[in-house]
């Protein structure tokens, strides 16, 4: 298990940055996959888009995009009906044999 | 380069049965000794078995069940398009001349590990195919204004094309209101617009031109082949273009030196009614955005040219068999020996199979 993992455990969505070419590395790893050096463990942001959504039962889940070149799936909240290119705020990480993100809808 | 052909093949009927592998591939193996004249164990130089079966060792069992004592033998793994990426493998076997003969059997059984990447942590806690398929297809409905009806179409079609195949997992025949009104996946899918998985195994022997005429009066060649792989995770894709795909087939077409407009007949990965829509447009069979418009025309006027065995969606979806079984229909509507399935005046066919959510694709031209 890796420190993305491990980070996801106790509830912090940590991404990994190189640290010669300035790449966000993703998925995230301890090698760059541009230039091939080491890279270093951040935070990612917090805020990120919806890409696009759907809903299963009565849970809404889609793609959203945290950083440029960086979109993960999981599962959206809110009052609102999502719409693509809404902004979302990640409320909630975890990780349970699988990664659970959740994002909550922030604007209309 | 030499000329390389399809000499002859066999396969099992796709269905829900939970069947040990190695009986599939064994079967699917026994029907190309009992149909392709003149073929001994002796001249297969190869056994390649392409499947996602965690079973170890499959092609050194299929060889000694069959009697035959390979020079190279082993098992090719690539999701859902483990059977064309076999076949590419044995092609450059036979091309670079290593081998004249090569066997390639593909099987998998109901329920097999490979519908599920779990490398792919960016998917999170959503890592089935229906989600994936639930974001192409919301996304094609905003960028196209697809309709509901118009993805239940490629469904009733390749339902209707399947009753033809005796091999297919499904003989239904579900018209587009039934397709449009069963049980509900997502919001964005019904149970009907999905490939099923299940238990089957297709086989193709490929041969040299040296030899091949020893085996058939009616050469099939694999005159193009493209095979592109974009990433492993999902969520790099562009949702309404799948990439690879046309990476895959301008390198196909460029090979084989072949127009778009000059396919006849095409196997299509219909993993989901989307990716057809999106497959027939990214392979230049169709202009772009007329997919709905191309693939209804076909369903009215019961045009077979896409999908005539009933793509993955009408015949079942054994993964490690699928490509395989792609090729042995183009193969078969090559030979004009498709039977009810038969598209007239049928030369040159075209097969497409991805893998992952189209981060990889694989497209192959054949030509009688």
């Amino acid at each position: 298990m890796n420190k993305f993992e491990n980070e996801l455990k106790v509830g912090n969505f940590v991404i990994s940055q190189c640290t010669t070419c300035n790449q966000v590395v993703w998925p995230a790893s301890d090698f760059c996959n541009i230039c091939h050096n080491n890279t270093i463990w951040r935070n990612a942001n917090n805020i990120g888009k919806i890409i696009e959504f759907s809903k299963k039962n009565n849970d809404y889940f889609g793609l959203v995009e945290v950083e440029k070149n960086l979109r993960i799936m999981g599962k959206i909240i809110g009052n609102k009906i999502p719409k693509a290119e809404q902004k979302v705020e990640l409320k909630n990480c975890s990780y349970n044999k699988t990664p659970e993100f959740i994002f909550e809808i922030i604007s209309n | 380069m030499k000329k390389i052909g399809v000499a002859g093949y066999g396969s099992t009927r796709f269905s829900k049965n939970d069947i040990p592998i190695e009986e599939l591939l064994l079967e699917s193996t026994k029907q190309v000794f009992q149909t392709t004249p003149n073929l001994s164990q002796d001249l297969i130089d190869g056994v390649l078995v392409s499947t996602n079966d965690n079973s170890k060792y499959l092609s050194a069992i299929l060889s000694e069940l069959t009697g035959i004592k390979p020079k190279i033998s082993h098992t090719i793994e690539h999701l859902c398009s483990s059977g064309t990426n076999a076949v590419i493998s044995a092609f450059s076997y036979i091309a670079s001349g290593l081998a004249d003969v090569i066997l390639v059997t593909g099987g998998d059984v109901i329920g097999n590990p490979g519908q599920v990447l779990e490398w792919d942590k960016s998917r999170g806690q959503f890592n089935h195919p229906i989600y994936w398929g639930s974001m192409f297809t919301k996304a094609h409905k905003r960028k196209f204004s697809t309709t509901e009806e118009e993805l239940a179409i490629v469904s009733a079609k390749n339902h209707r094309q399947a009753i033809d195949n005796p091999n297919s997992y499904s003989h239904e025949p579900y018209t587009i209101s039934q397709i449009m009104n069963s049980k509900i996946i997502t919001d964005d899918l019904r149970i009907l617009d999905c490939s099923y998985p299940c238990s089957g195994s297709a086989s193709i022997l490929l041969a040299s031109e040296d030899i091949l005429k020893k085996f058939t009066d009616t050469p099939v060649w694999i005159s193009g082949i493209g095979q592109k792989t974009n990433s492993a995770s999902f969520t790099k894709n562009d949702l309404t273009t799948l990439s690879s795909t046309v990476s895959a087939s301008n390198d196909a077409y460029s090979m084989s030196n072949t127009n778009p407009n000059e396919i006849d007949v095409a196997e299509i990965h219909d993993a989901f009614s989307v990716c057809e829509l999106m497959a027939v447009e990214d392979l230049g069979l169709t202009k772009k955005i007329r997919a709905s418009e191309f693939v209804r025309n076909l369903f009215n006027t019961e045009n077979r040219k896409i999908n005539p065995r009933g793509g993955l969606i009408g015949a079942g979806h054994p993964l490690g068999a699928t490509g395989i079984s792609q090729i042995i229909e183009i193969t078969q509507q090559l030979q004009n020996n498709a039977q009810k399935r038969q598209i007239t005046n049928a030369h040159k066919g075209l097969v497409h199979n991805m893998s992952a959510a189209a981060t990889s694709s694989t497209v192959l031209i054949l030509e009688s």
